[in-house]
């Protein structure tokens, strides 16, 4: 009798159940690898840790946060100043040392934000009860002992307990007196916004009718007029403003730092103030979440390393939403006529394979491509149609980077991928189901839409998915047609047309690439860098969860 | 380029012009399938019954090419008015070709070509001047495997009046009562109208394809293998349907099943490599057939 060969392990296919197995296990190791360090990360930016003072063998003393810790190799310079009993101990550690990073902040006064200790230069530590750390409008953070409190140049309290107390006291008024001269600050440019609108009003009348014309002088006037009031106006608010100022100046909190160097900050230039020390751990929350409340819907101060993103967070979902309302509809347009309506030949072959290649271009590529045509050609061309006069002013309206070239740049990058789905979601769509509607005397517009289009819709709904979850991460082309650093309007406010195309805006993938190599103090903002990337982390995800709901109602209301 | 209605059928319009009738017919019959596969032309075998029936489509000397390919040869035939004409043949010899052409399906696949004439109650449907969509308002068809639309059962009904742009409520909702109470589903669903399709059982899905596609009133209902995909209950339940209907509708269907065209149909084709061999009233064609070849296919010694 014949017996048959006995099939080899590899046929039976055990080696490919691991195969396959691993490369899986391997690929959610790095996503949630990279998933673990950023929430970890960005959780912890805002824990208020401990407050240490370092008293150093050179005499000095350091106090702030720890950071972080390492364990290196000393470079012999390093080690020939220290006592024999010392260079015995590293030694016999395998000539390695531990050094920890403190966040010392105090910038003004020692112009750096952090300090490297070894181990063997500290000859001391503590954790002093009533070291306080200050979180102030300018120069970052300060860590200190209270000494005093100061109203008028006269010290009312020198107890720490006594000088929190009067803080306490007096923090709040001296805010809302700083917050007034901010609203003040806001009134005087809306004022001066009327001031250039009427001076346009009058330039375009130049443009149109020519100078001295009924239209020029009607405007002329408006705009003396307006001036006039303006002028009045600042006059009054620069004295209130003014007074303020002087008021919130009487407040002082006299701090020594922990070489005991004394230094005077203003009230109401603290944003917030607590002494970790002293703190349990439900107050620590409070801070905790206080913090990221300020980070979720504040502005950013200090070159944005500090305060909130809350404008990023809103020019992120802006330009991400506009950009959807382009892309959907086009590409979805396009993907009907590539898959419902073209014969199927060489023709479409190569349209296919062109826009698959279009989404391996660089999307700097993109970038460029917006800046030169939206921006310089289109944008230019709409600002000579409506915007002359300002264009000429060298003030350009549409013809320099915006929310909409912005949206309409990230939207040619994302087209490819609702192309693409949407193309594959309309070949899943069963031809017996064109063919039944067909048969009922539909012409091919009345499938598409009544038919073919619903029951895509889910598929078209995972291209929009995996558009937005491009294009909100996208940083490289929005540099060049519209994201900024620090954008002086939000894009969308109360104001009619209430979304504005032209202005410029903040983005968070921009916001990470600023604070981490654009910020002059890149360490510190470093903390920030995670932060922000798991606020952007979690609002593309929220986008998409938004987006998957939507998409299992399509599916519910298609299905059995 | 009207044509008189209810003309008198005459059995020389059942051989193409372009393709003389040379070869033996009926005096040779054994000679058919040789001759077909020789690629000779003959003449269909007609009964005389069918000489008195109104035609309702009438298909003369139809040839079909799927690029190179022929699939029809001079095919000649009618669809009776208010009778059931059932397609028989072995698989892949064009029944459901032929079928498709009435609606000219096949206009969907790139590479079909046709000559030859097809008319309903005397209209061209292949004309240049034909507007396919207003000629398959005319014409309710329904598929092998059901294909209810992925909406609501009232929807899929309404489709035909949908798509001509009928907004009346009351309009609507007879024209969904009467038809699922022509198609014996309305005592089924009359409670839930507002539910998916989808989720009817398989034979109550193609008596919904059914109601769809005569809700728009059509000359003729084509049905392309309507049973294939459904159990022996469902199918039952489909032939007594397709009984009730006749007489209101003229139907032509394929089948692949003797057993249902004996029961369903009032007339019989039989079809052989894109010929029609024979075409008579069924309990002749299964009882006398003029062509050996067609009892031996019909009593299951062939195909």
């Amino acid at each position: 009798m014949k017996t048959r060969r006995r099939s080899s392990l590899f046929h039976r296919g055990e080696p490919f159940v691991w195969l396959t197995g691993g490369a899986l296990v391997l690929s959610v190791f790095m996503i949630v690898g990279l998933l673990v360090i950023v929430v970890y990360q960005g959780m912890g930016t805002f824990w208020p840790g401990d407050l240490v003072r370092l008293e150093l063998s050179d005499g000095s003393a350091v106090m702030g946060e720890l950071v972080q810790e390492e364990t290196y190799q000393p470079q012999p310079h390093v080690l020939k100043p220290l006592t024999k009993l010392q260079r015995a101990a590293i030694a016999q550690a395998g000539g390695s040392v531990r050094r920890h990073q403190l966040r010392t902040g105090n910038f003004d006064v020692t112009n750096t934000h952090f300090k490297w200790v070894s181990d063997f230069d500290v000859s001391q530590t503590s954790r002093p009860k009533w070291a306080l750390l200050l979180e102030r409008v300018e120069y970052g953070r300060f860590y200190g002992i209270p000494a005093a409190f100061v109203v008028d140049g006269k010290e009312i309290a020198t107890d720490p307990a006594a000088v929190i107390a009067k803080l306490d006291r007096y923090h709040g008024e001296s805010r809302e007196r700083a917050k007034q001269i901010r609203r003040i600050g806001e009134e005087q440019a809306g004022a001066n916004d009327r001031e250039r609108g009427a001076q346009r009003a009058r330039t375009e009348a130049e443009f149109e009718h020519g100078i001295d014309s009924a239209e020029w002088r009607r405007a002329d006037e408006h705009y003396e007029s307006v001036q006039q009031a303006v002028a009045k106006q600042a006059l009054a608010l620069n004295r209130k403003s003014a007074e303020l100022g002087r008021q919130n100046r009487r407040f002082k909190l006299r701090m020594k730092t922990a070489d005991d160097a004394p230094k005077d900050i203003v009230a109401a230039d603290i944003v917030r103030y607590y002494t970790p020390n002293r703190l349990g751990f439900v107050e620590k929350l409070g801070i905790y979440s206080s913090r990221w409340g300020e980070f979720l819907l504040d502005d950013p101060r200090e070159a944005n390393s500090e305060g909130g993103v809350w404008p990023a967070i809103i020019g992120t979902l802006v330009m991400t939403l506009v950009m959807s309302v382009l892309v959907v509809p086009f590409g979805v347009l396009a993907a009907l006529y590539l898959r419902e309506y073209a014969k199927q030949g060489l023709l479409t072959s190569i349209v296919r394979i062109a826009v698959n290649n279009l989404a391996g271009v660089p999307s700097i590529v993109f970038g460029v491509f917006g800046l030169g045509f939206f921006c310089y050609i289109v944008g230019t061309s709409v600002d000579g149609l409506f915007y002359a006069a300002d264009a000429a002013d060298g003030n350009p309206t549409f013809g320099k980077g915006g929310l909409m070239w912005a949206s309409l740049t990230l939207a040619l990058l994302t087209l490819p991928v609702v192309i693409v789905a949407t193309e594959e979601a309309l070949a899943a769509v069963p031809n017996s189901m064109r063919e039944g509607s067909l048969a009922c005397g539909a012409s091919k517009w009345q499938t598409i839409r009544r038919i073919v289009l619903p029951r895509a819709a889910p598929g078209i709904m995972t291209g929009m998915i995996l558009a937005v979850a491009r294009g909100a991460g996208e940083v490289a082309p929005l540099m060049l047609v519209g994201a900024v650093k620090l954008a002086p309007k939000l894009p969308i406010d109360a104001s009619f047309p209430f979304v504005h195309p032209s202005r410029s805006f903040m983005h968070l993938g921009f916001h990470i690439y600023d604070l981490g190599f654009q910020s002059q103090n890149s360490q510190a903002a470093r903390p920030m860098v995670f932060t922000t990337t798991l606020l952007l982390i979690g609002i593309v995800v929220a986008l998409n969860i938004t987006a998957v709901w939507v998409r299992a109602r399509l599916r519910k209301a298609h299905k059995g | 380029m009207r044509q008189q209605t209810n003309r008198p059928w005459s059995t020389s319009r059942f051989v193409s012009e372009d393709e003389p009738a040379g070869t033996p017919t009926t005096e040779a019959a054994s000679g058919v399938f040789q001759a077909v596969e020789r690629g000779l032309a003959f003449e269909t075998a007609v009964h005389d019954a069918l000489r008195s029936e109104d035609a309702v489509v009438e298909i003369t000397g139809f040839n079909l090419w799927y690029g190179d390919k022929q699939a029809l040869f001079g095919c000649a035939m009618i669809v009776p008015r208010g009778k059931v004409t059932a397609l028989i043949g072995p698989s892949g010899c064009g029944k459901s070709t032929l079928l498709r052409c009435v609606n000219r399906m096949n206009d969907l696949v790139a590479t079909v070509r046709t000559s030859g004439a097809m008319t309903l109650t005397g209209d061209p449907i292949y004309d240049p001047g034909t507007d396919v969509i207003e000629l398959r308002k005319r014409i309710g068809m329904v598929f092998q495997k059901p294909n209810p639309f992925p909406m609501s059962i009232y929807e899929n009904v309404v489709y035909s009046l949908r798509i001509d742009g009928v907004r009346s409520r009351s309009v609507l909702n007879d024209v969904v009562e009467t038809t699922l109470k022509g198609v014996g589903l309305w005592g089924e669903v009359h409670d839930r109208l507002s539910d998916s399709a989808l989720r009817l059982s398989g034979g109550q899905q193609q008596r919904l394809c059914i109601a769809r596609a005569i809700a728009g009133e059509p000359d003729v209902l084509l049905l392309d293998e309507p049973c294939s995909a459904l159990d022996p209950i469902a199918t039952q339940r489909v032939e007594e349907l397709i009984q009730t209907l006749k007489g209101r509708y003229s139907i032509l269907m394929v089948t692949h099943n003797m057993q249902q065209a004996a029961r369903a149909s009032d007339y019989t084709a039989f079809m052989y490599l894109g010929r029609l061999v024979e075409f008579g009233p069924t309990e002749e064609m299964f009882l006398k057939p003029k062509l050996t070849e067609t009892e031996d296919y019909i009593t299951g010694r062939f195909g």
